[in-house]
């Protein structure tokens, strides 16, 4: 099974035999992964009908409904690790979550896109459009709604609400990259906890 | 598919308890079943009926039967439940008019059919006597539960009360309690019975006049709370019965109208109105939540088990909030659960029309049990 990048970073952040959650877990590629790779004992939640049957194909238990509303059944520090990866844009309220996130789990992991990536820069400057993801294909059709946001703006924002960042990788492709991160990385993966 | 009635008889020496108090001895269940149990006994699968089922699920009982079980999209080589893989097994409710216990039923006493003084009967009683049947037929543990509707009660009373004897339960379309409205709809049917002078305090058996014209008005209501109303809309709209203009008369003029009088006067000749009375009364008596008063409370023994919860978003007798509350219960105790809101028009209905979307949702599902109970994952 071969992983996008960030869900393989993803990966990489989650220790063996955790209680896993996956928010938005689409038709559940991740989800399978770390039950085969990492002995998981996990769910997800999924909103689309389809990416639920994908789910069940694959033999994971996945709810049907929006994040907010089904983390809200999760009784308090019931998980290991409760997972959201590239979704963030489209919520409409990304800090509730991400604080019900560590309510209902030790630790969140965040993978976000990353609109101060240099092409998302010189694609505003020179054509005065505003970019698109900059990790993966989504044309604006007026449909879905998204929050464009760069990594200091998202790290600005765990700083607000006060959770920390335990752990962070930033990715261009499947490379690392350690130097210049805010304008080279397309994506980045964090892991959170709460304040202590 | 031929597939013959069958019957177990239970309680003919220490008569069968139920949940009021009262017994019943002896206990006749009839039941059918499809595929074969295995040598381990590990592939059994029971399938609940809805209020006016049968144990006749699926398959034919004579080669000129015109029509197929009642579930007979979902159940057979190759379908949802496999009978190539499993053993499906269901069985008439107590209650019941279709060959198991119930008011119709000749009381050993008297010689005559029990009418009124058949004993008040619960879903907990109708699935313990389910229980026994398992028992009879040695199956330990059955792979799964799965009925919708009423169907769906059972199987959350299984899950709820005898977690040890199944490995998943397959609630479609349900609650885990009756709400107001649905005690009003029962109660508005049963009614429409009581007010027949035919029904005679249902005292009716031996006289050979049965409450037909109540019974059907009773079943009328009960279809309108099947349909949603865009099902009606696209069925019916308003359109006229063999008409062109309308009469200005009180016949039978719209569509809509001539099709519940021909379901409610083709379901006299196959129900019986005390069953009806009797089994819509254990509906309204179900509710999960006593005695404890919580949902959880009723599932923190029962967190061992698979659940697959199924809705849909146009059915307004069991609307999927009572599905998401379950869910939520679930949930909370830590149990293992999948849970789909299926988009359909066909309102309390779909769950035995969206055939196309359950077979493949159920089929998934199953198959993920039988891997782990062939692993002994479990």
């Amino acid at each position: 099974m071969i992983l996008r990048p960030d869900l393989l970073t993803i990966a990489e952040f989650i220790p063996e035999n955790a209680r896993i959650l996956d928010l938005g877990c689409d038709d559940g590629e991740l989800l399978a992964y770390l039950i085969e790779h990492k002995q998981a004992r996990g769910s997800g939640i999924e909103l689309s009908e389809e990416g639920v049957l994908a789910c069940v194909r694959r033999g994971l238990s996945v709810r049907q409904g929006n994040i907010e509303e089904g983390l809200a059944d999760y009784p308090d520090a019931s998980l290991d690790i409760v997972i959201l990866s590239q979704t963030l844009p489209f919520l409409n309220n990304p800090s509730f979550v991400i604080n019900e996130m560590l309510r209902v789990g030790t630790r969140a992991i965040v993978s976000v896109p990353n609109w101060g990536y240099w092409r998302c820069r010189l694609e505003f400057l020179m054509t005065g459009r505003v970019p698109q993801f900059p990790d993966f294909e989504q044309k604006w059709d007026g449909e879905k709604r998204w929050q464009l946001f760069t990594l200091s703006d998202f790290e600005d924002l765990t700083q607000w609400i006060g959770v920390e960042i335990d752990n962070r990788v930033y990715l261009e492709g499947n490379q690392k990259i350690d130097r210049g991160a805010r304008w080279r990385a397309r994506t980045a993966v964090y892991a959170l906890t709460k304040s202590s | 598919m031929i597939v013959p009635i069958q019957t177990f008889t239970f309680a003919k020496d220490d008569p069968f308890v139920l949940e009021s108090g009262l017994t019943l001895s002896p206990v006749n269940l009839s039941y059918e079943t499809w595929g074969t149990l295995n040598a381990e006994k590990n592939n059994g699968i029971l399938i609940c009926h809805a209020l006016t089922g049968s144990a006749h699920a699926a398959g034919y009982h004579a080669e000129d039967d015109q029509t197929a079980g009642w579930w007979d999209d979902c159940i057979g080589p190759g379908k949802a439940f496999d009978t190539d893989k499993f053993f499906v097994i269901c069985s008439n409710v107590v209650g019941g008019c279709y060959g198991s216990s119930g008011p119709t039923e000749i009381n050993p006493e008297t010689g005559k059919a029990y009418g009124l003084n058949f004993p008040v009967i619960t879903i907990g009683d109708m699935v313990r006597a389910q229980v026994e049947l398992i028992n009879y037929l040695g199956i330990d543990k059955l792979v799964c539960v799965a009925g919708g509707s009423m169907g769906g009660m059972q199987v959350l009373e299984w899950a709820a009360h005898h977690a040890e004897r199944v490995h998943a339960a397959i609630p479609i379309a349900t609650t885990t309690h009756h709400s107001p409205m649905e005690i009003a709809f029962g109660e508005v049917g049963r009614q429409a019975i009581y007010a027949d002078p035919r029904w005679n305090n249902g005292d009716y058996h031996e006289s050979g006049e049965s409450p037909d014209a109540g019974l059907a008005v009773a079943r009328m209501v009960g279809h309108i709370t099947y349909l949603s109303e865009e099902s009606m809309h696209q069925k019916f709209g308003r359109r006229l019965h063999n008409l062109e203009k309308y009469g200005y008369e009180f016949e039978t003029e719209f569509e809509v109208e001539s099709y519940l009088r021909y379901n409610g006067s083709k379901f006299t000749s196959r129900f019986d109105a005390n069953s009806y009375l009797y089994i819509t009364k254990a509906m309204d008596y179900f509710d999960l939540t006593q005695p404890s008063g919580t949902l959880a409370a009723a599932f923190t023994q029962s967190t061992n088990l698979r659940y697959l919860v199924v809705s849909f978003t146009s059915d307004w007798l069991y609307p999927s909030y009572h599905s998401k509350e379950l869910v939520r219960a679930l949930t909370v105790v830590g149990a293992d659960v999948t849970y789909l809101d299926i988009e359909s028009k066909w309102g309390h209905d779909a769950f035995l029309l969206e055939v196309d979307t359950m077979t493949g949702l159920l089929q998934s599902f199953l198959g993920r049990l039988e891997k782990e109970i062939l692993a002994g994952t479990k």
